[in-house]
């Protein structure tokens, strides 16, 4: 126990080798991750793929199987949660039924035996606007209100490291922005380190430092939001993260600065610095609001990649962008967004387009997508292999 | 049909009317009459019997006479064995509690991963209900008795004195009320014990909770509706009970209860007015005892 005095900051986070083994799976393989001190870190990932079972390890719920956790520097493996200068924001908010609001929030305080734990939960209840309900059991709250109560009652303690698994994912969409902001400047305000778990792509970029996508018991990659979504480096996190469209295909020419890949009898340049893999055959993509459409085959211009003709199968209008689907020959459909400059979409399903986007706004990724994540980007896939495959035959001759 | 359809503004739904059944009635029909048969005629009975005073003419029947004096005779003779039974009552619930809430906490919580287990356990615990509770106390008697294997080996290491024994003595009653009542404490512990959410210990100890802690605050907070109901279903039996504290079982001549001085005067010394009366007495001091306790546990509802 932190012996009676609030934690002066957030403290780092280091997770080192860690595997977690349950009963006929692996839940976590050889995780190593670093949060430093004060940063909002998400974690994101689909269900399954661990996330929640490295909340529970860093709060001392599950015990690793192996490997070591550190807080501040410090080994904390073998304590129990009650010794880990951390609080958790449950998925199911978990607030005692037997105690009223401000009891609940008083509850960390109360243990710990920190002076004036009324005064303190209170405060804590100002900060989240539930003061007034104080006395309310916590079945009489809405779903808002209980997770605005769970987040007073951990963040009450000034725990070195909150962590928040999935706490905004019973909520309607507006509360959950309006949650998103309130928790931002929370943790600003006190200058926690977060660690948020979340299988919203969108809540991780509009919320944390630093993202990390998680798949399969490992970290797929991670970095700034920007970073992540600009420059994936896997499929998995090309499309789990936003959506792309991806083709794959070999690298048939190279210089200093960039590579060619043949797709289809098209010629896509990527610059070096952006792609993972420099020779063979590597998936390349681009994020569809990059594209543009054009109803004319464009004059070949250096620094531009081309791809058409298509046909568009489908137009569909979203309010600030309409998106566009473009269903090219030995390709596959391919997205596109488009900002509404003018009133209504701009083409229509049938018309003939070509879509082209900057060299610099492609991405060449590690691996070549899984035909199990195969979504609408990349259903087409074996099109798109046969394709590679017949361009590779032609290269070859 | 069609056109109320999009007539506006939507229809109120009106509440539902009151449906005056006469099958709702006839169903009650036999539950009605069966308490009125089995518990309020006895109840008036037992009331008009307690206030009877011998007939005159000195046959030993009796008559009515709304003779009050009963009440204060009787309890002034046994106000020893009133005292008695409520705190053996006590004693045997407290125990029972201490033995079922650790088994039953075992049992719903910890093997809850393996229901097979969780079966087999219960099972264990209703496993002395097929056999009568009157064997059973006999068999309890023979274990205990000077001559039993208990006594002799407590002898043998010199932990009892050569003259004592355990057979009717007090220890002995208390043991039995205990033993014979932990499968009513057992099972609503369990029930209520077996729905525990986990996650809330989970996160009292994720607030810097004990294990020590936790289970003061959380957890026996909520298992109190099972602990209320097991304490209530030990204690209003054993509070009456005549079977365990009877000489013929495990009792002796200064472990008597008031169950036993009931049925002494009912059947041997044939006072029925003074049965009656410590009979009422006896459902009178639970009610009230029962009531505040339930009160104080903030338990209503149980009600």
């Amino acid at each position: 126990m932190a012996g009676g005095i609030f934690a002066e900051s957030g403290a780092d986070l280091e997770l080192v080798g860690i595997h977690k083994r349950f009963p006929g799976f692996t839940a976590i393989e050889n995780l190593n991750l670093t949060i430093s001190a004060g940063s909002f870190f998400a974690l994101l990932g689909p269900s399954g793929c661990g996330k929640t079972t490295t909340l529970r390890l860093v709060a001392g719920l599950e015990e690793p199987t192996s490997g070591q956790i550190l807080i501040g520097g410090k080994d904390v493996t073998s304590t129990k949660p009650f010794q880990r200068p951390v609080n958790t924001v449950f998925q199911s908010y978990a607030l005692f039924p037997h105690m009223t609001v401000l009891e609940n929030v008083a509850f960390g305080l109360r243990r710990r035996r920190i002076t004036d734990p009324i005064a303190k939960a209170h405060e804590a209840l100002r900060l989240v606007e539930l003061d007034h309900l104080a006395a309310r059991k916590p079945q009489q709250l809405s779903g808002g209100q209980q997770q605005r109560v769970a987040l007073a009652r951990a963040v009450v303690n000034r725990p070195a490291l909150l962590l928040l698994d999935e706490p905004l994912g019973a909520l309607d969409l507006k509360l959950r922005r309006q949650m998103q902001l309130e928790l931002k400047n929370i943790q600003n305000e006190v200058g926690l380190t977060f660690v948020h778990v979340t299988h919203d792509q969108e809540e991780a970029m509009t919320m944390a430092d630093t993202v990390a996508v998680m798949n399969k018991g490992q970290i797929e990659q991670m970095g700034a939001p920007e970073e992540l979504y600009e420059l994936p480096k896997t499929a998995f996190v090309a499309n789990f993260l936003g959506q792309s469209n991806l083709f794959t295909g070999p690298v048939t020419a190279s210089n200093s600065e960039s590579i060619t890949v043949t797709v289809a009898g098209a010629q896509i340049v990527v610059p070096k610095s952006r792609a993972q893999v420099h020779d063979g055959t590597i998936t390349i993509g681009v994020r569809p609001e990059k594209l543009s459409l054009l109803t004319e085959a464009p004059a070949p211009t250096t620094g531009v990649n081309v791809i058409g003709p298509g046909r568009v199968v489908d137009v569909s209008f979203s309010g600030v962008s309409t998106q566009y689907v473009v269903e090219v020959p030995h390709i596959g459909p391919m997205i596109v967004f488009a900002q509404n400059m003018v009133f209504g979409p701009v083409v229509n399903v049938g018309a003939q387009v070509w879509m082209s986007w900057t060299v610099d706004h492609g991405f060449g990724l590690s691996d070549s997508p899984v035909p199990e994540d195969a979504d609408l980007a990349t259903a087409d896939l074996a099109t798109a292999q046969i394709a590679t495959a017949h361009a590779a035959a032609q290269a070859g001759d | 049909m069609a056109m109320t359809a999009f007539a506006g503004a939507p229809t109120q739904a009106e509440p539902a009317p009151r449906r005056q059944s006469k099958i709702a009635l006839v169903l009650l029909l036999p539950g009605i009459l069966y308490l009125v048969l089995f518990f309020i005629v006895p109840l008036v009975s037992l009331v008009i019997t307690s206030l009877e005073a011998p007939a005159p003419d000195g046959s030993g029947t009796f008559q009515y006479a709304f003779n009050w004096q009963n009440y204060v005779d009787s309890v002034g003779t046994y106000s020893t064995q009133i005292f008695r039974s409520f705190l053996y009552a006590l004693l045997a619930t407290v125990f029972a509690l201490l033995f079922s809430y650790p088994l039953a906490y075992f049992i719903g919580v910890k093997v809850r991963k393996w229901p097979l287990l969780q079966s087999f356990m219960l099972i264990l615990v209703i496993a002395p209900f097929f056999i009568s509770f009157l064997l059973r106390t006999l068999a309890w008697k023979t274990i205990l008795a000077d001559e039993g294997p208990i006594v002799t080996s407590l002898k043998a290491l010199s932990l009892l004195g050569p003259q004592t024994h355990i057979t009717g003595t007090p220890v002995a009653v208390v043991f039995g009320l205990t033993y014979n009542f932990i499968p009513f404490m057992c099972l609503p512990l369990y029930t209520t014990l077996e729905r525990l959410d986990i996650r809330y210990l989970e996160a009292s100890s994720d607030l810097y909770g004990t294990p020590a802690s936790t289970f003061w605050r959380v957890t026996i907070p909520l298992s109190l509706p099972g602990i209320v109901s097991g304490t209530l279903l030990t204690f209003i039996p054993a509070a009456g009970d005549y079977v365990n504290a009877s000489q013929e079982f495990l009792g002796g001549a200064s472990s008597s209860m008031i169950g036993n001085v009931i049925q002494s005067n009912f059947l041997v010394q044939l006072n029925y007015p003074a049965a009656a009366a410590l009979s009422i007495v006896l459902m009178l001091v639970i009610l009230i005892i029962v009531g505040s306790y339930v009160r104080r546990a903030g338990t209503d509802d149980l009600l």
